[in-house]
């Protein structure tokens, strides 16, 4: 074979894994989701953040609006600081408050991020004053159980004590 | 004659083996040494991946679209019982960039390509080809070797993305086409879940480090074989061996490596 029939053959071969490599990216990958706008940093402190994860989206309304950019906690609060990068065409309102929300019942987590009223919005790198921590399901389970054990204890009492309970006869 | 106590027999294995991995390594620092003439005479590289790469597309092709084709059937009938059918495109595009695609494709390659490299070197070898180049003043190993190891270095991460792409392709067919799952979530739980760096940027580099050891592994053995027909046989026979189980191995450390945290 000639030489140009090779490398004519070599550079298909060639171009077939760059659009093998693109196609990964951008259509099997999250590629396509990152955005190249600029960018300007917020932050906010949880109590607890559940199993948000770096690169987690920040959502508005629904719509995706910045991703997390770091996760630490903060050594003297002992609360978990939440950086994240949030599109410069998005303003929000100074007094915003940021909640850590789960799509689906088992779905990733997210930061919700809800606009409030004031007339000033939040500069880059300042801190959102409001935040609400992610539902940890054990503590609600837990708490679901206590507070029903603590109502059949007082029923429990009640019905041994007829007294307190004048207004029902026993038979 | 005294037969070699079982000590002795012991430490001689060893030293073989030591020796043959000092030459292994000195071989493949050798070939990085004459390198530059990848940048001196590229056709010689371009004329190896033609070989390499372009005669072992359509093996890889079909092979990764049976793969797609049965991760796609296989994962729906796991993914049923949990009523998630939707993350069937992401079961698929998962296991095919970090781990399928560049094991399935080295193990192929090693098969394909890496047999025909030592198969070729042993034979040159045996016809006193390589000889004769010495006496020519050419060394076989920058002229023979260098573009063989580059081609198939430059080659087997394309055939590991193809694989890919073609696998993913599969499983769309048997998901959407066949079985009827909805194409947009097929689509969607696929990109919320795969990280391009984590996952697509490690399994290409998985690819690359299999290329470079099967190829090596190829020549070197090829270089070794005795020269004559049962020689080279069994550096055919060696060069698969080995490089299957290198491949595996090194596929379990990078993952231990790469996805432990």
């Amino acid at each position: 074979m000639s030489n140009e029939k090779t490398d004519w053959w070599v550079g298909l071969f060639v171009l077939l894994g760059a659009l093998a490599l693109a196609f990964l990216a951008l259509r099997a990958g999250n590629l396509s989701s990152f955005s190249f706008a600029p960018t300007y940093a917020l932050s906010a402190k949880f109590d607890n953040i559940g199993g948000l994860k770096v690169r987690a989206p920040i959502k508005s309304a629904g719509v995706v609006v910045g991703r997390v950019a770091s996760i630490t906690l903060d050594e003297k609060t002992f609360q978990a600081i939440v950086t994240f990068q949030l599109e410069k065409n998005y303003l929000f309102p100074k007094d915003s408050s940021a909640k850590i929300l789960t799509s689906g019942l088992l779905g990733e987590q997210y930061i919700g991020l809800e606009a409030g009223g004031d007339e000033a919005n939040l500069v880059p790198g300042a801190t959102l004053q409001f935040t609400q921590s992610a539902i940890v399901l054990e503590s609600l389970i837990s708490q679901f159980l206590y507070s029903s054990a603590e109502k059949q204890g007082t029923a429990a009492a009640a019905d041994a004590n007829p007294a307190a309970k004048p207004a029902k006869t026993t038979p | 004659m005294s037969r070699p106590s079982f000590l002795s027999a012991l430490g001689q294995s060893v030293r073989a083996r030591l020796t043959g991995l000092g030459l292994f390594t000195r071989f493949f620092l050798m070939l990085l040494q004459r390198s530059g003439l990848v940048f001196k005479r590229p056709r010689l590289v371009s004329q190896q991946v033609h070989f390499i790469g372009n005669f072992s597309l359509l093996i890889i092709i079909v092979s990764g679209l049976f793969v797609g084709f049965v991760l796609g059937l296989q994962g729906y009938y796991t993914l049923n019982r949990y009523g998630s059918e939707e993350a069937l495109g992401l079961l698929v595009a998962l296991s095919l960039t970090r781990e399928l695609g560049p094991v399935v494709t080295a193990l192929l390659f090693a098969g394909r390509a890496g047999t025909s490299l030592t198969a070729e070197i042993g034979l040159m070898k045996a016809g006193e080809q390589l000889a004769a180049m010495e006496v020519m003043a050419v060394d076989p190993l920058t002229r023979v070797f260098v573009p063989r190891f580059w081609g198939g270095v430059i080659a087997m991460p394309i055939l590991a993305a193809v694989f890919s792409t073609v696998g993913i392709l599969g499983g769309w067919v048997v998901g959407v086409l066949l079985i009827g799952i909805d194409t947009g979530a097929f689509w969607s739980q696929m990109q919320n879940g795969v990280d391009v760096y984590k996952d697509i940027l490690n399994g290409v580099i998985k690819s690359i480090i299999f290329g470079v050891a099967v190829t090596l592994i190829a020549l070197y053995e090829g270089w070794r074989a005795r020269p004559t027909p049962e020689g080279v046989a069994r550096a055919t026979t060696r060069t698969v061996v080995t490089s299957s189980l290198a491949v595996l191995g090194l596929d379990f450390l990078l993952t231990a490596l790469m996805f432990s945290h």
